[in-house]
């Protein structure tokens, strides 16, 4: 074994993670905030490659640009799906929400493969490598990094500091005693709606940075974010970032020892076992 | 270890820890065949628990349940089901989108006799006339009332044909009217030789009905005996003495 | 339970029995193939209400099954030459077995977390499957015509495999009735109201649970040996697709959970609109859009769906639908 492809491997594995990480923050959050689970996480995260590939492409502007449009876009759009699908049956058995949710996955999906069709987009942007020695970093991925933890640093920052995040904790822990306290869950809850939705469309903005994409490609970054979820335990923000990581570094690490193909077997399994043993995470509930 | 026939239920040092509450400790006493049992204490004191670490809702931390001379500590409840112990719920669990009848064939099928659904049906009818809820047969049990509910949790576990029934709090929500006519039917079902063991808050009625009163408190058996006997006792009015109401209860009781 | 006194159970078998008829007397290959599809998601969305209508647990990543007996089939056909009846019943067998394997410890799960793992199975054996190299790999296995001789020819072969179809749709519509108005059905029904109070009540959960989802298992394995055969090629992606799961719930949703009849009108209406919208030229780019939407509508408005509607529109209705 060649420790220094393993080391290649296991770097650009790590930097991916904190992408995932993102994308499963999104998801992880909402569950956290209003127990429920959105199924509509991958096409959202497509919606965000559309956006920065579009704002690239179509508008002739710098693709990073094409993130704060997504950031914008995710919050409104979060909050409309939010209003629409999920809202009236935010009290309901948790069946319903991950059918209504999954509403939303359907009509995104049918919209987006007539406007998009399904041919596989690129964006081609060079910023250039670092290289040291085998170890070879792509300035995009680097600057994904980057971005990604900006972000994340972001939301502690307004979850912890601000009077929003501080109702939207509240929220989360207890919306019959936030409630009493006079916040309204409502908008609490749509604005945590639209956060958990702007995580996945930058989290999807950034990928469309690294790889190519179609409207369906969301579908596996989804499922990633479940695993991760799964791993760090729902609605443990920390535990997302965490678990993507680690996702991330394992899926690095694995593609030298099996081929490619039997990664994602091994991803389901573990994700299927995790939640069998451990169904508050492995870092456990917060 | 009870080898003594007449004692269908023996409960030995039961102890019961969520994280670091203890909610039994050590709790022993035994009820005999045909016997109807009051179990009282303030709230929180640990009764529901009590019957939860009984019927094999959970575990308990320590200590053994005995049932018809058979140790059944840690069994699943709907082993126990069979065996003839059932239950009802302090905080009523109907099944909702099922009717009234099918929420009753329910106990009968699956309960001590295991009946076929046909014969559960009949049982079924039997049991809804008796509690007075004939009418409602076919209505979702979603839809009652509470004191209807009541009446049907007492049904569902009346029709498995139990040897020891459980009863939480049946009375709780009643009004005066209604209390009476439960009470009624809690003596002839003790008629049928079911034992019974009640929690209840309504003094007046455990002390009414019961044959031995046992009373908790944080979790720990402080007194057993006649009610009388428990009217008298000393620390079972000051266990009572934040509920003041029931503590005059009891004096009037005890004169 | 006397089977001469059950007009309903009679009424809708006949009923799909003389829709069956109808490409098997006009000898149309087209509505054989339309029927076919039909068929296919009747048992489905009626082995699906079994677990999730009746029971309570939601199995999204239930096509799951109708892969591998897809899968156990052909290859059995394929490489041992089996007969399609025996190569069936063993998919369907197989597909029992391992919804049992993976139930006892799955079926613990409750809420979303049951859902959310019906999931990973059916991506890590859709996955795996593009991994194994005796079913085909990615690219899956297909039939050379020879295959077909062995039935008198390609032509007899496909209507062999509707037959079998019509013959599992009617088998599980029965099944579904039986279930439903058995002990078995009612500890069932208790379960999905609340498995706590059902266990004191003398109910064995578990036992319950894992012997209603193998039988949910069973007939969409036979479906997918069927389906598969037909189609004369298998590969992982349309065997294991999760997007039909879905579908399959939106029908039982649409229909009505938790009762016979839902599934069945609800396999109907969305089948229908469906393959509308497909082959409408303006709408069949849209026709995921359009199932979203009356998924949501349902899920928002009706939740009950059709006949769930119906059943509360009248106690004479309730009694006579099932
Ligand atoms: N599942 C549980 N987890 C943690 N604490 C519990 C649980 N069930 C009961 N308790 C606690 O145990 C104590 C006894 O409760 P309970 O048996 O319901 O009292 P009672 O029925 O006498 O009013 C209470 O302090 C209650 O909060
Ligand atoms: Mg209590």
């Amino acid at each position: 074994m060649n420790i220094e492809a393993l080391l290649a491997s296991s770097i650009d594995g790590l930097m991916l993670g904190f992408v995932y990480g993102l994308a499963a923050m999104g998801l992880t959050l909402i569950f956290g905030v209003m127990k429920v689970i959105n199924l509509g996480h991958g096409p959202i995260i497509a919606l965000g490659m559309f956006i920065v590939y579009l704002v690239a492409t179509q508008l002739g502007l710098n693709p990073y640009l094409g993130l704060v449009i997504a950031l914008l876009l995710g919050l409104a759009f979060g909050i409309v799906v939010y209003f629409l699908a999920v809202h009236r049956v935010i009290n309901a058995p948790e069946l319903t929400t991950l059918l209504a949710t999954f509403s939303v996955n359907l009509m995104i999906i049918g919209v987006g493969t007539v406007v998009f069709t399904t041919t596989p987009r690129a964006l081609a942007i060079d910023l250039g490598t670092w290289q040291s020695g085998v170890i070879t970093v792509l300035g995009t991925k680097a600057v994904a990094v980057v971005i990604a933890v900006i972000v994340t640093g972001a939301l502690y920052a307004f979850l912890y500091r601000t009077r929003v995040g501080k109702s939207i904790r509240a929220v989360a822990n207890n919306r019959a005693a936030a409630e009493l306290m006079g916040i309204n869950s409502t908008w609490v809850l749509a604005l945590s709606f639209g956060i958990g939705t702007m995580l996945a469309m930058i989290s999807g903005g950034l990928l469309a940075t690294l790889f190519s994409f179609t409207i369906l490609s969301g579908g596996i970054y989804e499922l990633k974010s479940f695993v991760i979820v799964v791993l760090g335990g729902l609605g443990n923000p920390t535990g997302a970032l965490v678990g993507g990581i680690v996702l991330g570094l394992l899926e690095g690490i694995t593609t030298i020892f099996i081929p490619v193909g039997w990664v994602p077997v091994i991803e389901y399994v573990v994700f299927v076992l995790i939640i069998l043993v451990r169904p508050t995470g492995l870092l456990g509930a917060r | 270890m009870t080898t003594d026939t007449s004692v269908i239920l023996d409960i030995q040092d039961v102890s019961k820890r969520f994280g670091g509450l203890l909610a039994l400790d050590r709790v022993s006493f035994g009820i005999e065949k045909g016997e109807i049992l009051g179990l009282i204490g303030p709230n929180g004191a640990g009764k529901t628990t009590l019957f939860n670490a009984i019927n094999g809702v959970y575990p308990p931390t320590e200590g053994h349940v005995i049932f018809q001379g058979q140790d059944v500590t840690g069994l699943p409840s709907f082993k126990l089901a069979r065996m003839g112990m059932a239950r009802t719920h302090q905080v009523v669990r109907p099944l909702s989108e099922l009717s009234v009848r099918e929420n009753v064939t329910v106990g009968a099928c699956f309960g001590r006799e295991n009946l076929s659904l046909d014969q559960a049906g009949r049982v079924a009818d039997e049991v809804l006339a008796f509690v007075g809820l004939a009418e409602r047969r076919e209505m979702l049990a979603g839809k009652l009332n509470v004191a209807q509910k009541k009446r049907l949790e007492l049904a569902r576990a009346l029709a498995a044909r139990p040897t020891l029934l459980l009863l939480d709090e049946v009375l709780a929500g009643l009004n005066p009217h209604e209390v009476a006519g439960m009470l009624d039917v809690i003596r002839q079902i003790r008629e049928q030789g079911v034992t019974i063991i009640m929690i209840e808050h309504l003094m007046h009625a455990v002390m009414n009905v019961s044959d031995r009163v046992v009373v908790l408190n944080y979790g720990a058996k402080i007194a057993e005996g006649t009610p009388t006997a428990v009217s008298n006792n000393q620390q079972v009015i000051e266990a009572y003495l934040g509920d003041p109401k029931v503590a005059r209860q009891f004096l009037e009781e005890a004169e | 339970m006397n089977l001469w006194k059950q007009p309903f159970l009679w009424a809708t078998l006949l009923v799909i029995l003389v829709f069956a008829l109808i490409p098997i007397v006009t000898g149309s290959a087209a509505l054989r193939e339309d029927w076919l599809l039909i068929l296919l998601y009747l048992v489905l969305a009626s082995s699906i209400n079994i677990i999730m209508g009746y029971t309570g647990y939601v199995s999204f990543g239930h096509i799951v099954y109708f892969g591998i007996g897809g899968y156990v089939a052909f290859f059995l056909i394929q490489q041992a030459g089996m007969h399609l009846v025996f190569a069936t019943l063993i998919g369907g067998l197989v597909a029992v077995l391992i919804a049992v394997l993976i139930g006892m410890p799955v079926l613990r799960l409750r809420g979303a977390y049951f859902a959310l793992a019906t999931i990973g199975i059916n991506e890590a054996m859709r996955n795996f499957v593009a991994n194994f190299e005796p079913f085909g790999g990615s690219v899956g296995m297909f039939f050379n015509y020879e295959v077909y001789t062995a039935y008198g020819g390609a032509k007899d072969a496909l209507w062999l495999a509707y037959y079998g179809m019509v013959v599992v749709a009617l088998a599980v519509v029965a099944t579904s009735f039986f279930v439903k108005k058995s002990k078995f059905g009612l500890g069932l029904m208790a379960i999905r109201e609340d498995q706590d109070v059902a266990q004191v009540l003398g109910i064995d959960p578990a036992r319950h649970k894992v012997t209603a989802y193998a039988i949910s298992a069973f007939f969409p394995a036979l479906a997918g040996a069927l389906f598969f055969f037909k189609n004369g090629v298998i590969e992982p992606g349309p065997a294991f697709l999760l997007h039909r799961s879905i579908e399959g719930l939106v029908m039982v949703m649409l229909g009505g959970y938790g009762t016979v009849l839902g599934p069945i009108v609800g396999a109907f209406v969305y089948e229908r609109l469906r393959s509308f919208l497909i082959t409408n030229p303006t709408f069949s780019s849209f026709h995921l859009f359009i199932a979203g939407l009356l998924l949501l509508l349902i899920v928002l408005f009706v939740t009950a769906g059709v006949v769930g509607w119906l059943r509360q529109k009248s106690p004479t209705l309730r009694r006579v639908l099932e």
